[in-house]
């Protein structure tokens, strides 16, 4: 018998598995399940984009494209954040396509992280900040976030975590799984920080586009002096529901991307090349679809918070993403409890909050990327549920 | 106008509620109600049907498209003639047209044979119709903005991903 524990990585080994995998387990073997649990939208990708991507098969185009992506490609993700958030990049050497917005994330973290240096993670947020950064070797430091400042990162939080092992800041908003926003103003108070701290900044903004707010999205290289420190990186899933076409992109500054296509070349060779395809065409006439598809999210997000309200789970107005993230602590059940409950006695399907982090405890996290047929069912099963409680 | 959103949301889903609709659009439910009367009065909501796909249901129905040449009135031009064919219950639509013919009208009926009698011996000899063309229709691959067919039926494959 060989004792793979002993011989395969050990830091991989160690990593906690996703905390949301046993629900997805217990959803999937239940039958008449409603799940407000996944986090990608139910908008099929506009068939303008699928037609683009189906016609360069149509003509043969199978093959490796140039590791950083189709130029094409590049410049019209440059025009995009242009023309969306006011910030200029050079297609040629400052935009690098990617395997969605995760692969850029991970190339990030381990082009700029040395051994034993620190990485700030808020939280709660995306389940993979935490694993990648231990995986190049750094050590993730938890900021912990609340529903008292909103779910955002003030500058007081930054600073008390900064040491001088501290190399590199992961802002993740809009935010999974809070839906939380952060303003120019508040952003602007963060890159005072991180300017005077000397620190470096991945901003992950791929919920971008899913911004409710009447002032919209601010990407943080859109203030001054955060270009050179920033690496943003955002993608097509979201935005344009292509989250099957795994497609996304990382910007900077060119001597870091040049660094992250180095990785690339060597894990991915090029992004796949039908998906790049039917990116152009996503980023050239996509952009009406984006704000229709904003438009049914908003709705659905008003209905299911007021929803909430209502039943008397407190949730706090989320103004991005597509998930709402209540607090169940008026039930005196810890998240997981709520949860597990829940879909055992109503088949309702929702994702307990510390999955996010120890303090999205007392909190879940629901997705509006249902119909509002849908939601409005389930809406009605949570609150029977709390009503026999 | 707004309201209009109303609109959209009830020609895709009738079920809504002033409630949840007031909601949606960030609305009181008085001012949506108050629409949805306004637009009910004014005749540009007409009604709350369902969507059937009669070829699921135990009692499928045949439907056919017939093409209608006429001779339009003096006075009244092809309204008379239309507001006759419209008047009968087989009647499903009516769309005055332009190019190669005049109204286009939609029939169902029980079976195939029902919907020729009917053509046969109902629109054809209406005076004025100089003359018809009827096509069957064989099956509904999408109507009102619905997908019907079973292939491309929608199937919600997400949540196998652990990480989003």
């Amino acid at each position: 018998m060989i004792e793979y524990d002993k011989l395969v990585n050990s830091t991989v080994r160690q990593i906690k598995p996703s905390g949301i995998r046993r629900f997805f387990d217990i959803a999937h073997e239940m039958e008449d399940v409603i799940s407000l649990s996944v986090g990608e939208p139910d908008f099929h990708t506009p068939w303008h984009i699928r037609e683009a991507g189906i016609e360069s098969l149509e003509k043969g185009r199978t093959r490796y494209t140039p590791n950083r992506g189709f130029i094409q490609l590049r410049q019209e993700v440059a025009r995009f954040f242009s023309r969306h958030y006011g910030v200029e990049y050079h297609p040629e050497n400052q935009v690098l396509v990617t395997v969605g917005g995760s692969e850029a994330i991970d190339l990030c973290v381990r082009s700029l992280v040395n051994p034993g240096e620190q990485v700030l993670i808020p939280q709660p947020s995306f389940v993979c900040y935490v694993p990648i950064v231990q995986m190049a070797g750094g050590q993730p430091v938890i900021i912990e976030t609340g529903p008292e400042n909103g779910f955002k990162l003030t500058a007081a939080q930054l600073e008390a975590k900064i040491t001088e092992k501290t190399k590199l800041l992961i802002l993740p908003f809009p935010n999974n799984p809070t839906g939380a926003v952060m303003s120019r103003q508040e952003l602007g108070e963060i890159a005072q920080v991180v300017k005077r701290r000397n620190l470096l900044v991945l901003s992950d903004e791929i919920y971008a586009a899913l911004t409710y707010s009447q002032a919209g999205h601010t990407a943080f290289s859109a203030l001054p002096g955060m270009a050179e420190r920033t690496v943003v990186v955002n993608g097509f899933s979201k935005a344009h529901s292509m989250t099957g076409w795994r497609l996304g992109y990382a910007l900077g500054p060119k001597e870091i991307i040049s660094l992250m296509t180095k990785l690339h070349q060597f894990a991915i060779m090029s992004a796949p090349t039908t998906s790049q395809y039917a990116a152009i065409e996503a980023l050239k006439n996509g952009d009406e679809d984006i704000a229709y598809m904003r438009g049914q999210y908003d709705m659905r997000r008003r209905l299911i918070v007021d929803g909430l309200n209502q039943m008397g789970l407190r949730c706090f107005q989320p103004e991005g993403a597509f998930y709402a993230f209540p607090s169940i602590k008026s039930t005196g059940l810890t998240s997981e409890e709520f949860c597990e409950k829940l879909i055992y006695s109503k088949r309702v399907a929702v994702v307990p909050g510390d999955a996010f982090g120890a303090c999205g405890q007392g909190f879940v996290r629901i997705s509006y990327c249902y119909s509002t047929k849908h939601i409005t069912e389930a809406l009605e099963r949570i609150q029977r549920f709390l009503q026999e409680l | 106008m707004a309201m209009e959103q109303i609109l959209e949301l009830l020609q895709r889903e009738a079920q809504l509620t002033p409630k949840q609709l007031a909601v949606m659009l960030n609305e009181t439910e008085d001012n949506v109600a108050k629409a949805m009367e306004q637009y009910e009065r004014e005749g540009v909501i007409l009604g709350y049907q369902a969507l059937v796909n009669w070829e699921r249901a135990q009692t499928p129905k045949a439907s056919a498209l017939i093409e209608l040449r006429v001779t339009p009135k003096k006075d009244t031009g092809f309204d008379e003639i239309a507001g006759r064919i419209m008047n009968f219950p087989e009647v499903e639509s009516v769309y005055l047209m332009s190019g190669g013919y005049d109204l286009a009208v939609t029939v169902t009926g029980r079976t195939m044979q029902d919907v020729a009698m009917f053509v046969q011996k109902r629109l054809a000899t209406i005076d004025g119709v100089l003359s018809t063309a009827t096509h069957f229709v064989l099956t509904k691959y999408k109507d009102g903005g619905v997908i019907f067919q079973n292939e491309y039926e929608e199937i919600d494959e997400r949540g196998s991903n652990l990480c989003d």
